[in-house]
């Protein structure tokens, strides 16, 4: 039975009519499902398949706004229905549903066609934001816990819900524009007044692909809200290398000397970045 | 004084399933609610805002919780890091029992994420059972099994559903959750008398009760818990009373969910009607 679920619907969102092997899916299933007065076999079995194929989809659907905005709604379904075929949920809980989808790209970017790269760097986006939701913490180092190491051989834990996304689309922007225009949306059908009903104006309105443009990205939460944060290519390079376990002065000297830029007071910016980071909680104990 | 012995919590009213939509809500104006039902599944996380809401909802309210994805009837084996982060939100939560579905959802590690019907047969309420225990003894707590609503029957099916369900409950030593709204919606689904159904299941192991509304079809009744519980299960919900005494009961609504206080005014009403009831079946039998 769980094989007849699995198989997608067909596209008037229905049971298919062969089974893998070419027999007739009515005849397979009256093989095990007994019929009634009202509904064959087929008809009883097609409730299941439709809700599983209904709950799956709607999920990615909620889950993944980005991915859906960024290829278009169409060949959304379509990538998606294709990554759940190949892909089904191997967990108990619906959070985990998208858990393979960037490597499903990976593996075959052509349903995301035109726009391959930046559909998986959105993936990788909206994968981080799961984990920053509900993602495990660890108690914030405080600075007397690390007043009496050295920079040589102090060594800083990042937080298990903080992702470090170095992207090659600014798929953040373009995600706040994705969901301001939802919202947007939604304000319009919910509301009787005329004036802030944007319905039909912001179901229309285009918005422009992801730029191309490097991003390095660091997705958290804080205050349990999420929250994500461009870094500098420097300080990226530093929390990237102090969650290899590095030392924090092996991570600031791989910063600066693979920086380019010349006009900066390191020093005093990589304080200022240090500051931040312990204020927003990233540093716990190292592995 | 405890209705049965599955039943030592008939302190516990009508409680609400707690949902997304009404957190500021409850946490806001803390309204008055005798208990949250949560599903399980929604709260085995290792942190962040679900924990928080949740933990803030303990200080509060009394919890139970209700669970989606054991799969009792799977022939998967558990996965061990489902029952662990179980075991620790029963912990947390300090449930005074837990609930799961008596039917299977998942094969060779796959999940359909749904509550699927099984074959009634001995054979299967033996494997069925068996889970039960094994997942009562690593959890440590007491388990009720819920009747799910279906739309289909097994050609395999040795036994009524009931039969099934008195059977898995006797061989686990487990309570029941009775859905009364999933009696209906099936009876309508499978043509036999729900009257039948509420009437033969061993009454002593009921240790909590759902109501819900359902969506009617031209050929079939869908478990949507998107509506107001419907006078069909009223009356039914009325009968259980009278056969299991005063138990625990949770009004679901879990799609298209309305306003809190739209909810909370139909768990009102669920308790004056379970009251009033308690009382004639008293009166009666005094």
């Amino acid at each position: 039975m769980a094989g007849i679920l699995f198989r997608p619907l067909t596209p008037q969102w229905g049971m298919q009519e062969r089974w893998t092997d070419g027999s007739r899916m009515d005849e397979v299933a009256a093989e095990f499902i007994k019929p009634n007065d009202r509904l064959s076999s087929f008809e009883r079995l097609e409730i299941y398949n439709r809700q599983y194929w209904f709950r799956v989809l709607d999920c990615l659907w909620d889950d993944y706004p980005g991915l859906r905005a960024t290829v278009g709604e169409r060949k959304f379904m379509k990538l998606i229905t294709v990554y759940l075929s190949r892909y089904p949920s191997d967990s108990y809980t619906l959070r985990d549903l998208g858990n393979r989808l960037e490597h499903f790209l990976r593996e075959e970017p052509h349903w995301a066609a035109p726009r391959e790269e930046a559909a998986i760097d959105m993936v990788r986006f909206e994968w981080a934001q799961v984990l920053a939701f509900d993602g495990p913490s660890k108690p914030p180092i405080s600075p007397d816990d690390i007043l009496d190491t050295p920079p040589s051989r102090l060594r800083l834990g990042l937080q298990p819900y903080l992702s470090l996304l170095d992207l090659d689309y600014a798929v953040d922007h373009f995600l706040i524009a994705v969901k301001k225009r939802e919202s947007d949306v939604l304000r319009g059908e919910t509301s009787n007044a005329v004036d802030s009903a944007p319905t039909a104006r912001a179901h229309r309105k285009r918005i422009r692909p992801p730029k191309h443009e490097k991003v390095y990205l660091a997705v958290h939460r804080q205050n349990n809200m999420l929250y994500y944060k461009r870094l500098d290519p420097e300080a990226f390079v530093i929390l990237k290398t102090l969650s290899r376990d590095a030392t924090v002065e092996d991570a600031c000297g791989d910063a600066v000397a693979a920086s380019n830029r010349t006009d900066i007071d390191w020093p005093a910016q990589i304080k200022a970045w240090f500051d931040d980071w312990a204020v927003l909680g990233w540093f716990c104990r190292s592995l | 004084m405890p209705a049965n012995s599955f039943n030592s919590f008939t302190n516990y009213g009508v409680g609400i399933g707690l949902r997304v939509p009404h957190y500021q809500h409850i946490l806001a104006k803390k309204p008055v609610v005798d208990w949250f039902e949560i599903i399980s599944e929604n709260f085995m996380v290792d942190g962040g805002r679900p924990l928080e809401v949740l933990d803030s909802i303990l200080e509060q309210y009394r919890v139970v919780q209700h669970g989606v994805a054991l799969y009792f009837g799977s022939a998967d084996k558990f996965d061990r890091t489902h029952l662990k982060r179980l075991k620790r939100l029963v912990k947390r939560t300090k449930t005074p029992w837990l609930s799961d579905h008596l039917c299977w959802g998942s094969v060779d590690g796959r999940y359909t994420h749904d509550l699927l019907p099984m074959p009634y047969t001995f054979a299967v309420a033996r494997h069925t059972a068996e889970k039960i225990r094994a997942a009562r003894d690593y959890l440590e707590v007491p388990i009720c099994v819920e009747n799910v609503s279906s739309y289909a029957e097994f050609h395999a099916s040795e036994i009524t559903e009931w039969e099934f369900l008195s059977e898995v409950a006797e061989l686990a030593d487990c309570g029941i959750l009775l859905d009364v709204n999933n009696i209906y919606v099936s009876s309508k689904n499978h043509n036999f008398d729900p009257y039948d159904y509420l009437n033969n299941v061993p009454h002593h192991r009921v240790g909590q009760i759902h109501i819900a509304g359902h969506s009617k079809f031209e050929k079939y009744l869908l478990d949507t818990h998107d509506h107001p519980v419907l006078d069909p299960v009223w009356e039914m919900y009325a009968h259980a009373l009278k056969l299991v005494g005063n138990t625990a009961t949770l009004l679901e609504w879990d799609d298209r969910i309305p306003s809190f206080d739209e909810v909370h005014n139909e768990a009102l009403k669920a308790n004056k009607f379970r009251d009033q009831r308690l009382a004639a079946t008293t009166e009666t039998a005094g």
